[in-house]
């Protein structure tokens, strides 16, 4: 048994994992106050990375200073997105919503491959090392980098929730509608609100991600992992959604192991995360913390 | 405002029959087979592309039907249909080619074949619905082109498999002209299928079970087999359509059964109206034109500022995209209904004419 690459891949799978939670964690923010699924939350990943990536190598901004151009743009445009479509569609059937959110997945994907091609645009260097030696373990400053604001956009959430005013009108807005409305809480704004943060907070993770990949259309692809990280942690529940994204990014690597050492299948990294997924819905669909939807006749 | 169906006073129905049949006027029957006979006449009138963009409606107007049993009668949303179309597309190729069975044959048993698959993924609709269900019904799409890729035996892998034209008796029928015809049948016996389902006790079964499941339930209906029977019925009719496209390009790839051809199976459905039989086939009309016209689009505007602005004509797949997802959005915002919703409204104006109120 290969140890060495077992552990890289772990790592590997952590350093995956928090940032799928942290996308998830966004996606869940969206369910929780709006009870919108959001289709196009790899597309939001994919809008910010790309916007970073135009202030930094085509207007030659600094990275200290494109970087919160860059979250400015995507809360604006989160508040937007949800005035401007989302808003109409409320009180309209489930499925109506998401379609809209579908439709627009296909606009953003297809309107950034316009504006920016389809090929994979390296990333300007931000570190100067490129490697540290932890523990005797070769690890990419960006892994680190990855981890640390990861972990850090986390601790920042949890304490927006949990001591924060505007946190604290949010989660009386999930929590009842009609009631927060009563307290005086504009549910209009906390709607916008949400949608402004998960953008701001995707946004950030697609950054992340373009500096450790590169930035595709490819990048895209986390919206969809977002699902069994979500489901796995219970749709409504934002320490679910970490919990959930480190777990899948863990199995995806681990698959990716056993795959490469022993079952030479090929690519089953990439589709071990969705036969989790449909085990998931049959056993406990409602997931790690999630709160099972009871009716009464 | 008129109501949905306009009927000549003194029009009366006195039996139960007589309220569900197909055509509640007679002159809706003529019209209905005066259309099909004059669409008989097409492949001596249309050119070869226009011939094979109706093609493309029928084939894809098959399988959007299925859809829109599952979503639109039964109320589950689905969004791995394409899956289905490629795995009724794979399974008519490998039928005719592994065990010699002619064509004729091949697209219905294609059809059964994918609609046990759809029962199986359908099975989580035993337990979930609404949001969950979509979720798994995405998984099954990622699985089954994850199967195809996997499968060589099947699918023949990175290899596009082939597929024989179609024949029957003997005859082989090859060619857009012929083919049309083949097609043409295949419309016409699915969509009175699925007219003669609605009206049946299963079909009630299926629109009760959408427009309030726990009433449904108490009312008998056991919505676990409902549920899952409307997969494995929206399947089928992916299979048949699959097999049909298979046969038409004589050759399956890889490609094209992925999720943006998912989405554009949920856009033509949501177009031409959720439940609504006869808005199916507009929606897939629609459909299949926007890419077209957003290529005419491109050819008028050539050489103008705005296609040099745009370079209009060297991303003209995204524009395509990009219109796809705008025009959902629209139709959801502003015409939910779709445009069966539309076309009835302007039956209406007409017949009513010059008394529109």
């Amino acid at each position: 048994m290969n140890t060495q690459l077992l552990i890289q891949l772990l790592v590997n799978g952590l350093v995956v994992g928090t940032l799928y939670g942290v996308v998830a964690m966004s996606f869940v923010l969206i369910y929780k106050a709006t009870q919108v699924v959001n289709f196009a939350q790899g597309e939001l990943l994919l809008v910010g990375a790309w916007v970073c990536w135009a202030l930094l190598t085509k207007y030659q901004v600094p990275f200290w200073l494109g970087m919160p151009i860059t979250l400015v743009f995507m809360f604006i445009f989160g508040i937007a997105i949800q005035i401007v479509i989302l808003r109409p569609m409320i009180g309209e059937p489930i499925i109506s919503v998401i379609m809209v959110t579908i439709a627009l997945s296909t606009v953003f994907s297809a309107l950034m491959k316009w504006m920016f091609g389809v090929n994979l645009q390296p990333f300007p260097r931000i570190f100067a090392t490129q490697h540290v030696n932890i523990l005797g373990l070769q690890v990419q400053t960006v892994y680190l980098m990855s981890l640390a604001v990861s972990v850090a956009m986390m601790i920042g959430m949890a304490w927006f929730f949990r001591f924060s005013k505007y946190g604290l009108a949010m989660r009386a807005t999930a929590f009842n509608q009609q009631v927060a409305q009563s307290l005086g809480i504009s549910v209009k704004s906390v709607f916008a609100m949400a949608w402004a943060i998960s953008a701001t907070v995707s946004a950030v993770a697609g950054v992340v991600v373009a500096v450790v990949n590169g930035v595709s259309a490819g990048l895209s692809a986390y919206g969809i992992k977002v699902f069994p990280a979500a489901i796995l942690g219970g749709l409504d529940s934002v320490g679910g959604a970490v919990l959930g994204g480190i777990i899948i990014g863990l199995l995806e690597n681990f698959a990716h192991f056993l795959d490469s050492e022993y079952l030479h299948w090929g690519n089953l990294y990439e589709i071990v995360p969705f036969y989790a997924l449909i085990i998931i819905l049959m056993i406990k669909p409602y997931g790690l913390f999630g709160t099972k939807d009871i009716e009464r006749v | 405002m008129a109501g949905p169906t306009l009927i000549p006073a003194g029009d009366f129905r006195t039996s139960y029959a007589e309220d569900t049949t197909v055509f509640p006027t007679r002159t809706g029957r003529n019209a209905m087979i005066a259309g099909i006979v004059l669409i008989c006449f097409a492949p001596h009138v249309l050119g070869e592309y226009s011939l094979s963009l109706l093609i493309q409606i029928g084939i894809f107007g098959i399988a959007a039907l299925g859809l829109n049993i599952v979503v639109g009668f039964t109320g589950q949303i689905s969004i791995g249909h394409a899956a289905f179309f490629g795995f009724g597309a794979f399974t008519s190729a490998y039928l005719s080619n592994r065990f010699g069975i002619p064509v004729f044959f091949c697209i219905p048993l294609a059809g059964v074949v994918t609609a046990a698959v759809g029962l199986v993924f359908g099975l989580p609709a035993a337990r979930l619905k609404g949001l969950y269900l979509a979720i798994a019904t995405l998984a099954a799409q990622y699985i089954l082109l994850d199967f195809f890729a996997r499968a060589e035996w099947f699918t023949g892998g990175s290899v596009p498999a082939s597929a024989e034209p179609f024949s029957i008796f003997g005859y082989s029928l090859r060619g857009d002209k012929k083919y049309f015809y083949v097609v043409l049948a295949y419309v016409v016996v699915c969509y009175l299928l699925v007219t003669n389902l609605i009206r049946s006790r299963d079909g009630r079964a299926l629109i009760a079970v959408r427009d309030h499941y726990l009433s449904a339930e108490i009312m008998g209906i056991n919505l676990t087999k409902y549920r899952t029977l409307s997969f494995g019925l929206a399947a089928f009719f992916a299979g048949v359509g699959g097999a049909l496209y298979a046969h038409y390009n004589q050759v399956v790839s890889n490609e094209g059964f992925g999720i943006d051809r998912s989405i554009i199976f949920l856009a033509m459905i949501i177009i031409g109206g959720l439940g609504s039989i006869m808005g199916t086939l507009m929606g897939t009309a629609f459909m299949v034109l926007l890419p077209e016209s957003m290529e005419w689009l491109s050819v008028a505007l050539r050489d103008s500022p705005i296609d040099q602005f745009l370079g209009l004509k060297n991303n003209i797949a995204f524009l395509r995209e990009m219109a796809i997802g705008i025009i959902i959005i629209i139709f959801l915002v502003f015409e939910p209904d779709g445009l069966a919703h539309r076309w009835r409204q302007i039956k209406a104006y007409w017949k009513l004419y010059p008394f529109s109120h």
